[in-house]
């Protein structure tokens, strides 16, 4: 594809990316989609949607396994989907990066494994604006093995305390850090290479979620210094099924196995197994491969658009989105942090959020309501549920505009 | 603005005005319904006497459409027998949930006119728990006594 070289894509340049996107051009309720749910899931672009459909018309069998053509095939292209996302992360080897289902799954696997060599008396520090996926693993953690749970506060703009968190820190006792690099309610950036350096500081690890970040921004491990990150492909324009864990060479190392079964395994015989190294110990059975290979072609993707322009349209649009939303009587933006990425929570008076998305959807327009997979943040911010319009690098202000339009009209129609 | 026939007018008339807001006067049971979804929660407030349902009063956080629904079964059920309202229970929520069109159930389901308006929500089935959440939590409160 070709887009010119100003820092923001064009008009042009945006309807032929958006025409790279099938979906967008359907119809719902007799009116044209408009997409603002993307940080729930991104829509797929054509050539992942091709790329997977072709592996599994001609080159497909299990991998690892197979001493014929095909399998050697597949195994090739999963293992270059691996070192496609070594690549994109910034990892230092491709070793380090293990193909999990999702981004929950990454970090239930730390949370068991690395969470296996945490003793009672030490602590996981994680933060308010956690999505369940990094919360509900460290409490079970906590409950299993007697470790202390900690929570870093933020404060009424949604931003991390970071004072707070560096008393959290302070006594030595936080095995890791576990924290979200962007916040899917919010919005929020969060400082994540302060964060790792603080923690590396106060001898703890720390594990970035970046489910929502890696899709916005540039990211780089190795800058971060981080210990472990994850993220999830469906975010990222590519398939469900496949997410990923990036973690440092030698505690991926040193941490026992998730799950066991095939492909994880050097030897077993009745009395005993050992591990396969790593990446495999912890890629226990048949992987998703195709979603794997998909996932390549959707990082591919982004990369022929260029981090530059993705992050330059959507800063566009979401100041775009601060500007008129606020405009709508009754409407509140939810968070004001310093550093936000292209998600935008609001409520509207006092219709309901699931009244204001049923009310859009019939309008075409897509969004989320309700408590976003974070009720410790809603009820930090002393709100039951909201509405969510999440933007991503084929929205469009014109689009940001017809949500500000009918949502006046869905106040009128309320009040 | 397409409103959809969803937000039917006297749904949105009660959603904004509740008619029977509050706690009964001669309290004899209560109940709550919470949907973990989304928040919504009821809370019933119930008054029974031996010849059925004197007074029903609810106090309702939640969308349009369970604050609606809730202020029209307090309206139906009144003045009812246990036995008629958990079978109103019954009938309204099988008339949501069940695979016929709105069209055939109309005479089908008998319902007062009022509860008629939730009709619509067999084609939004993810609304649908709003609507019926206030009859689980009368259901609730009836088992009890
Ligand atoms: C910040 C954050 N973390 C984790 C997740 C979990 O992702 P998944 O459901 O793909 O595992 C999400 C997405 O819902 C998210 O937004």
């Amino acid at each position: 594809m070709s887009i010119s070289e100003t820092d923001s894509l064009s008009h042009a340049d945006l309807s032929h990316l958006r025409g790279q996107f099938p979906i967008l051009s359907q119809t719902v309720h007799g009116k044209p989609l408009i997409f603002l749910d993307s940080a729930a899931s991104a829509q797929k672009p054509d050539v992942v949607i091709d790329g997977m459909a072709e592996m599994m018309r001609s080159q497909y069998a299990n991998i690892h396994r197979g001493l014929h053509w095909m399998s050697e095939r597949s195994t090739e292209a999963y293992e270059a989907a691996r070192s496609r996302v070594a690549e994109f992360l910034g990892a230092g080897s491709r070793e380090e990066i293990i193909f999990t289902h999702n981004s929950t799954e990454a970090i239930n696997l730390v949370a068991y494994s690395y969470g296996s060599l945490i003793r009672p008396g030490q602590a996981v520090l994680i933060s308010e604006m956690e999505h369940h996926a990094n919360l509900v693993p460290w409490q079970m953690l906590r409950d299993r093995a007697g470790i202390d749970l900690r929570v870093a506060p933020i404060s009424d703009d949604g931003d991390l305390d970071l004072d707070a968190y560096s008393a959290l820190l302070s006594d030595g006792k936080v095995a890791l850090v576990a924290i979200t690099h962007m916040s899917n309610v919010l919005g929020t950036v969060t400082p994540a290479a302060r964060l790792v350096e603080m923690a590396h500081s106060a001898g703890a690890k720390i594990l970035l979620d970046g489910s929502q970040a890696v899709v916005h921004r540039r990211v780089n491990v190795r800058e971060l210094d981080a210990d472990f990150y994850t993220f999830t492909g469906h975010k990222l324009y590519g398939p469900t099924g496949i997410g990923v864990l990036y973690g440092r060479r030698e505690l991926l190392e040193a941490m026992p196995p998730f799950m066991g079964g095939g492909d994880m395994i050097s030897s077993v015989t009745f009395e005993k197994s050992t591990w396969a190294p790593v990446p495999a110990k912890f890629e226990a059975g048949t992987p998703a491969i195709v979603e794997a290979v998909g996932l390549g072609i959707a990082i591919d993707w982004m990369e022929s658009v260029g981090f530059d322009m993705i992050e330059a349209h959507e800063a566009a649009l979401t100041k775009h989105a601060l500007r008129v939303l606020p405009d709508v009587p009754g409407l509140s933006i939810v968070g004001k942090p310093k550093d936000r990425g292209g998600v935008v929570s609001f409520t509207m008076d006092d219709v309901h959020p699931h009244d204001i998305a049923t009310l859009l959807d019939r309008n075409g327009i897509a969004v989320r309501a309700g408590h976003h997979c974070a009720e410790p943040l809603m009820r930090r911010l002393g709100l039951t549920a909201t509405a969510r319009a999440s933007f991503a690098v084929y929205t469009t202000e014109h689009e940001i505009d017809v949500l500000a339009a009918t949502l006046r009209r869905i106040r009128q129609f309320f009040v | 603005m397409d409103a959809c026939s969803l937000y039917d007018a006297v749904i949105v008339a009660r959603s904004r005005s509740p008619q029977y807001a509050g706690t009964a006067k001669a309290e004899t049971a209560r109940a709550q319904g919470t949907n973990p979804l989304c928040g919504d929660r009821v809370r019933l407030s119930l008054c029974e006497e031996r010849d059925g349902i004197r007074d029903l009063r609810h106090e309702t956080r939640g969308c349009a459409i369970c604050i609606a629904s809730t202020d029209l079964m307090a309206e139906t059920v009144m003045g009812r027998t246990k036995a008629d309202a958990l079978e109103l229970a019954r009938r309204f929520t099988d008339m949501l949930n069940s695979q016929s069109s709105a069209a055939d159930l109309d005479d089908e389901a008998g319902l007062p006119g009022a509860l008629q308006a939730f009709l619509p929500l067999k084609t939004h089935r993810s609304r649908l728990r709003c609507a019926t959440l206030p009859w689980t939590a009368l259901g609730e409160a009836l088992k009890h006594d």
